[in-house]
């Protein structure tokens, strides 16, 4: 009797490891357990100096999903001041991506210079190649637009909007869309929630 | 001994399937929801779980400004704002605030790569921690956020011989203004939004329909044969504002109908108003639709993998609807372009308001980085980037009085260039909705159907402006489709039934719904 016990609550804790077993099989078949994406570096580290101080900023690619702009961390070179620090940032985002991200700025975009208002406004001046190099349709032009805008104001709380310039010059639009002629705000709605970007 | 190694089995399976069962349910598509408030309107994305109406958490996100995560090590979903907190456990519908449980209609569920939660969050969780009123009406597919006003509108007609009564309840009370408009009446209403019970009703006697316009604004259509109208208040509870308007035909006297007229009793201390009958006219509130064909001569748009141009097939497409449109409804429709070439973004919104079009519709053919995107969106504008100050000087145009040659004045209402588009951008976001609706039903929609954006073309429009992006080139199975006639055709005759409705909507005639 003792035996047959013995035998019914092995085959009971069997059906109940099995079951834990295919409900995480379930689990992370249809919600796969979070990868984090570490960037190789040879690329996306920008140049600098053996010993020199980084921090860590959120830089912005394009989502699995072509939708949004999900967000990776990655360290970047340190900067006195809040322009000197944006330029770095900006550097890092323009630099191409290791895959399997996709960056949202057209490869070959140059940046000029960065200017900080004391209103928090910053004016970043771009190359031709932004525009030129751009391959069209909005939702392209948003994500090279908020990947900008995002890149800047998430990393530095003394920006507020950011404005894009051209050689520069105010332009309308990069590709014949999204409104360039004023300073533009975070804009979330683009953006992944750091959740759901970490739980890819 | 069988019964029992299958009981533990089953309670095993018991404990462990609904998180499962939960994550496999399917998710359809739905009609989104407005949020109204102070700051605005906002598109909120929707999807149907069983018979369940869920929110993209993502637009929750933006609209209340809170942040979530996922905190799988206890099964739950975490929301905080300002310091405070909401727990919304996975597999039930369950929200914790501060140790108080709430129940929720449904657990959240995933749609897709993203959280959707129940409508009723927002309504019995969210306001624990937002500190402002938020009132859900599920029917009418509104959220509306703090105090603003948004009464309900129900109609009742009743005929008493020749005479039709109509009569509004608006509750709660709001002011309220009647003037005629050619075959219409208008009842305007000082209100942030209507909720109306619409259609609110079908034609009877002297009126063909009865029907919101605009936001504000309910539009009795006459019958022909509308001779004149009066209107006034009664009071019945003092949360609700009556309207009576009593509508006579032409040649009938002008006295108040018999008061044997339906339950509704006569009003007291009313103050009538009767207009003279007007000459009959066709009153076509469309009178002219500006499409605009995105791109064109050397700025090709966006381009698939195997060389489809998005500034032909948006000028294929303008050109096909506006074929239908003029043939078919009689509506002029001009176009920005007629030919390969490019038009600057503002010439696009001054041919629409120098034409004095009621609608523009931008076309365009879109474009991501990644292959997989898919699907059309509609787009109006959103006021990012604008101060509070310039959006309330926008969207309330200031009145000025300026002097006329050989003296006196005149009242004109000044329109910055730069922000046209802000006082239409309600409307702008009804036509989106049609569009959206009608598009779903024939083409595939992407995550995102119906959104908001600082598009350039659509800022100076003093009209109802919509950008509709009907595919991704960027997807090589979409751009085949995009280049075919049957695709362009269920564009198009979406795009046009959806004109058909706006156009039904002013001309208050009641509106077939899906």
């Amino acid at each position: 009797m003792a035996r047959t016990r013995r035998l019914l609550v092995g085959i009971g804790l069997t059906a109940v490891l099995v079951g834990i077993g295919s409900w995480m099989l379930v689990s992370y078949i249809v919600n796969p357990t979070p990868v984090e994406i570490i960037a190789p570096g040879a690329s996306l580290t920008p140049a600098g100096a053996p010993g020199e101080r980084r921090i860590k900023a959120t830089l912005f690619y394009v989502a699995e999903d072509g939708l949004r702009l999900a967000p990776i961390e990655h360290e970047v070179p340190f900067a006195e001041g809040t322009s000197e620090q944006a330029r770095r940032i900006i550097e890092a985002q323009l630099l191409p991506p290791p895959p399997p991200l996709l960056g949202a700025i057209p490869n070959g975009t140059t940046l000029r210079g960065i200017y900080v208002s004391d209103k928090g406004e910053a004016y970043v001046d771009f190359g031709d190649a932004i525009r030129t190099a751009h391959p069209g349709g909005s939702l392209n032009e948003l994500f090279t637009v908020y990947s900008i805008v995002s890149v800047l104001t998430v990393n530095l709380p003394a920006i507020m909007s950011v404005q894009i310039l051209i050689n520069s010059h105010e332009v309308d639009t990069l590709a014949g869309h999204v409104d360039l002629r004023r300073p533009l705000p975070r804009s979330p709605l683009w953006l992944e929630p750091p959740a759901i970007a970490s739980a890819r | 001994m069988k019964i029992s190694v299958s009981g533990l089995a089953a309670c095993a399976l018991a404990v462990l399937l609904p998180a499962s069962t939960l994550q496999a349910q399917s998710l359809k598509p739905a009609s989104p929801y407005t949020m109204i408030s102070r700051e605005g309107r906002r598109v909120i994305q929707a999807v149907v779980a069983g018979d369940q109406d869920m929110l993209r958490i993502e637009d929750l996100v933006i609209a209340f400004q809170f942040s979530f995560r996922e905190d799988r090590g206890n099964n739950a979903l975490t929301v905080t704002r300002a310091g405070r907190t909401v727990v919304l456990s996975l597999d039930q519908g369950l929200a914790s605030i501060g140790g108080r449980l709430v129940s929720l209609a449904a657990p959240p569920a995933r749609d897709g790569g993203r959280w959707v939660v129940p409508a009723d969050f927002v309504s019995r969780a969210l306001p624990l921690i937002f500190d402002a009123k938020v009132e859900l009406r599920r029917s009418s597919r509104l959220i509306l956020v703090g105090e603003v006003r948004v009464p309900r509108v129900t109609v009742r007609l009743e005929q008493a011989g020749a005479a039709t009564r109509v009569t509004l309840d608006l509750s709660p009370a709001a002011p309220y203004a009647v003037s005629q408009e050619q075959r219409r009446l208008l009842v305007r209403v000082d209100a942030d939004a209507l909720d109306p019970a619409m259609s609110l009703a079908a034609g009877q006697g002297m009126v063909e329909s009865v029907s919101a316009a605009d936001p504000t604004t309910i539009v009795i259509a006459l019958a022909p044969g509308f001779g004149s109208f009066r209107s006034s208040a009664q009071t019945t509870d003092p949360g609700t504002s009556r309207i009576l308007v009593d509508i006579l035909p032409a040649g009938a006297p002008s006295q108040p109908p018999p008061p044997s007229l339906g339950s509704v009793p006569q009003p007291t201390g009313a103050r009538p108003e009767t207009l003279p009958a007007f000459a009959q006219t066709s009153s076509p509130s469309l009178r002219t639709i500006v499409l605009d064909p995105g791109h064109g001569g050397e700025e090709i748009g966006a381009r698939g993998v195997n060389g489809a141009m998005e500034k032909d097939i948006t000028l294929d497409v303008a050109r096909r609807l506006k074929a239908a449109v003029e043939a078919r409804l009689g509506i002029r429709v001009l176009l920005t372009r007629e030919d390969d070439r490019l038009v600057p973004l503002d010439d696009r919104a001054s041919i629409a308001n120098n034409n004095k079009a009621d609608l523009l519709i931008s076309i365009h053919v879109n474009a991501s980085p990644r292959r997989d995107a898919r699907g059309a969106e509609v787009f109006y504008l959103s006021l990012d980037g604008l101060s509070a100050e310039t959006r309330r000087m926008a969207e309330n145009p200031q009145g000025k009085t300026l002097p006329t040659l050989g003296g006196g004045s005149r009242d004109i209402e000044l329109i910055l260039w730069e922000t046209a588009q802000a006082r239409h951008l309600a409307e702008s976001a009804v036509l989106g909705g049609f569009i959206e609706e009608e598009l779903r039903k024939t083409v595939e929609m992407s995550l995102r159907p119906l959104q908001q954006a600082s598009f350039r073309v659509l800022v100076g429009a003093n009209m109802p402006a919509v950008l509709v992006e009907i595919g991704f080139v960027s997807n090589p199975e979409q751009e085949a489709q995009l280049i075919t006639d049957g695709y362009k055709n269920q564009v198009v005759q979406a795009m046009y039934d959806a004109i058909v409705r706006y156009r039904a909507r002013l001309n208050g005639a009641r509106q077939p719904r899906p």
